[in-house]
């Protein structure tokens, strides 16, 4: 653990913006965590005397054609983003992992399978797909985070397969084989836990596309429905009044996403140099 | 070369089968009872249970299944509910609208994002390196609606440069004589410079913005590529022959470089045809992306699965493509096929 810590900090002092990008990431933490808590305003409370507003000391993101404030429903939507955006991971994980060991370890049929299905979702372009996918599904949340975990499953899946197959015969495997452990063992408790920080570095890796790509959902009207507060839509609302000057309704929702993805690109890039210093580019 | 052309048409097989098949489940998946749901509201069970046996819903799933292909191989994709015009045709006169802001895009991310990429290898280290880095990686951050939305605003509505962001062309334009859909390509045929000068304006903002999105797998796989080549033997000893820093940059470097950012070009184009549907909805512009998201504001089912398969057979060919192009370009390739 120690070297591991060492090594961090001299990632984190060799490249600072990784330090920058954990700051961030804390900071949309607390958004998510405390953030009804902490909104000045209630994000759902219209106030047609208010509409309109350009940002001002009481409203500092200013307030939306309704007269709700800005500020209050950019912070609240950080748990509603962050939380698909998070469930969409860990399910593209748990799918593209388990199958993706799988299919490197026992090859044959399984990986056959798996590949074809992998190759079969690379075949479409993927925001497309995720779309068909939640218009099929029916518009719901939920539907959105399944259709961001079916897009990134090829991802997870090749990798993990490409590290399960590498380990297959290495001699810890061949030990835990030769004292007596199933092959279901084996590969749940000895290739699964080795993959897993190449696995951690992947999910990272794909948090920001996924927050990305479940925006962009919603800006198109799949998903959260108004006048539930989230990133997208809130741009999406904005949309209609950029033409006529009021910036700041699509302006404050739209940087707060762009700063969420962005800091979890530069997480990810941070969090493979500290893990996998062999994938730096 | 007929080998060539055949082995890779033969790969391309098992992709339109996975893809034909998933956009058949993803029709059949659709929330509650089809057939209810085409019936509308008032309809009595009677009408439901005719429409049902009209759209073939109460058969097994496999002769659903052959039905769907054969209605594919007739090009029969349903009509629309709300135009009641057959989804072929809607997409077809989109098509070219859709081609053209994606096309340009991509020669848009071309040309900013492998002379960057170049610089970055053949100065590593200096500001244009850590400027390529910041481009790349502010570029997949950018939500590319949000990006559109910020350059219209920007170039419309404060400093009035671009045109309103409405359609393709000048509401007191008209379009150019119609020869390939592209107005591009159609007002310099018919030497229309007002057209095509119109035409180039609206095209502008919506095309950077989805470059600036898809360019960041061009420049960074040129830049690793190019890193990768003028490390090896035979740039050193071109270098020690004596050759100009010119001729070992681009005859020697970057033809070899070139080939594995050409294999990038399928990532790019799926992050192309994903944005081009927002960025068609930020722009109002014509294409099939737009069609699809106006049918889903209104649940009409069918053109937003003949855009999906529309979308995903386009991506099979362009892909099948590159694949091709990588062939002729790269004569290894060709002698192990």
């Amino acid at each position: 653990m120690l070297p591991l810590l060492r090594h961090a900090r001299y990632v984190l002092s060799e490249n600072p913006v990784t330090g920058l990008a954990f700051g961030l990431f804390a900071l949309f933490l607390i958004a998510a965590i405390f953030g009804p808590v902490l909104a000045p305003y209630n994000p759902l409370q219209s106030n047609a005397a208010m509409a309109l507003k350009p940002p001002s000391a009481a409203h500092w993101f200013g307030t939306d054609q309704l007269g709700r404030d800005i500020f209050s429903r950019v912070l609240v939507a950080t748990r509603l983003d962050l939380t698909i955006a998070f469930a969409s991971v860990i399910l593209a994980f748990m799918l593209g992992a388990l199958s993706g060991v799988a299919a490197g370890y026992f090859g044959g049929w399984t990986d056959r399978i798996v590949g074809r299905l992998a190759d079969t979702i690379m075949a479409f372009p993927l925001f497309v797909l995720a779309m068909g996918i939640v218009a099929a599904l029916g518009n719901e949340v939920i539907n959105i985070v399944i259709a961001t975990a079916i897009i990134n499953f090829p991802l997870y899946a090749r990798v993990a397969r490409a590290e399960a197959n590498v380990r297959r015969d290495a001699g810890f495997v061949e030990a835990a084989r030769l004292s007596g452990n199933g092959e279901t063992r084996v590969l749940l408790g000895h290739v699964l836990p080795n993959i897993m920080p190449i696995m951690m570095v992947q999910m990272s890796l794909t948090m920001g596309y996924a927050i990305l790509n479940a925006a962009g959902l919603s800006f198109i009207g799949l998903g959260v429905r108004p006048p539930d507060a989230e990133w997208g839509i809130m741009v999406a609302e904005g949309a209609n009044f950029i033409q006529s000057g009021e910036w700041w309704i699509a302006l404050f929702p739209g940087a707060t996403l762009m700063l969420a993805v962005f800091c979890f690109n530069l997480l990810g890039d941070g969090l493979r140099d500290i893990i996998d210093p062999r994938m730096r580019t | 070369m007929l080998n060539l052309l055949l082995s890779r048409l033969a790969t391309a097989i098992p992709s339109i089968v996975g893809v034909v098949v998933v956009t058949f489940m993803l029709t059949r998946l659709l929330p509650g009872d089809p057939a209810a749901y085409f019936a509308g509201l008032a309809a009595s069970p009677q009408a439901i249970a005719e429409i049902r046996h009209n759209l073939g819903l109460d058969k097994s799933l496999p002769e659903q299944f052959v039905a769907y292909v054969g209605d594919l191989l007739h090009g029969n994709l349903g009509n629309s509910l709300s135009t009641g015009q057959p989804v072929v045709a809607e997409i077809a006169t989109r098509l070219p609208a859709s081609a053209e802001l994606t096309l340009f895009a991509l020669i848009v991310a071309v040309a900013i994002a492998i002379p960057l990429g170049v610089l970055a290898a053949v100065k590593q280290g200096t500001w244009i390196d850590h400027l390529c880095r910041v481009v790349t990686t502010a570029g997949v951050s950018l939500p590319v609606f949000f990006t559109g939305l910020l350059f219209a605003y920007v170039f419309y509505y404060l400093l009035q440069w671009a045109p309103a962001p409405t359609g393709r062309i000048d509401v007191f334009l008209s379009p150019p004589t119609h020869i390939t859909g592209f107005y591009l390509i159609d007002s310099a045929l018919t030497g229309n410079l007002e057209a095509f000068w119109g035409a180039l304006r609206q095209l502008a903002l919506p095309a950077i913005s989805m470059a600036i999105f898809s360019l960041a797998p061009l420049a960074r796989m040129t830049r690793g590529s190019m890193l990768a080549v003028l490390g090896s033997d035979f740039i050193r000893t071109a270098r020690a022959s004596g050759l100009s820093p010119r001729t070992v940059i681009f005859t020697y470097a970057f033809r070899n470089a070139v080939l594995p950012v050409i294999t990038t070009l399928g990532m790019v184009f799926s992050f192309l045809l994903g944005a081009n549907v927002l960025v068609e909805t930020v722009f109002a512009w014509p294409g099939i992306g737009l069609y699809a998201v106006n049918a889903l504001i209104t649940s009409d089912y069918a053109p937003v699965q003949g855009f999906v398969l529309t979308m995903a057979i386009l991506y099979v060919a362009l892909n099948l493509t590159i694949d091709f192009v990588y062939g002729l370009v790269d004569p290894r390739v060709r002698l192990d096929s």
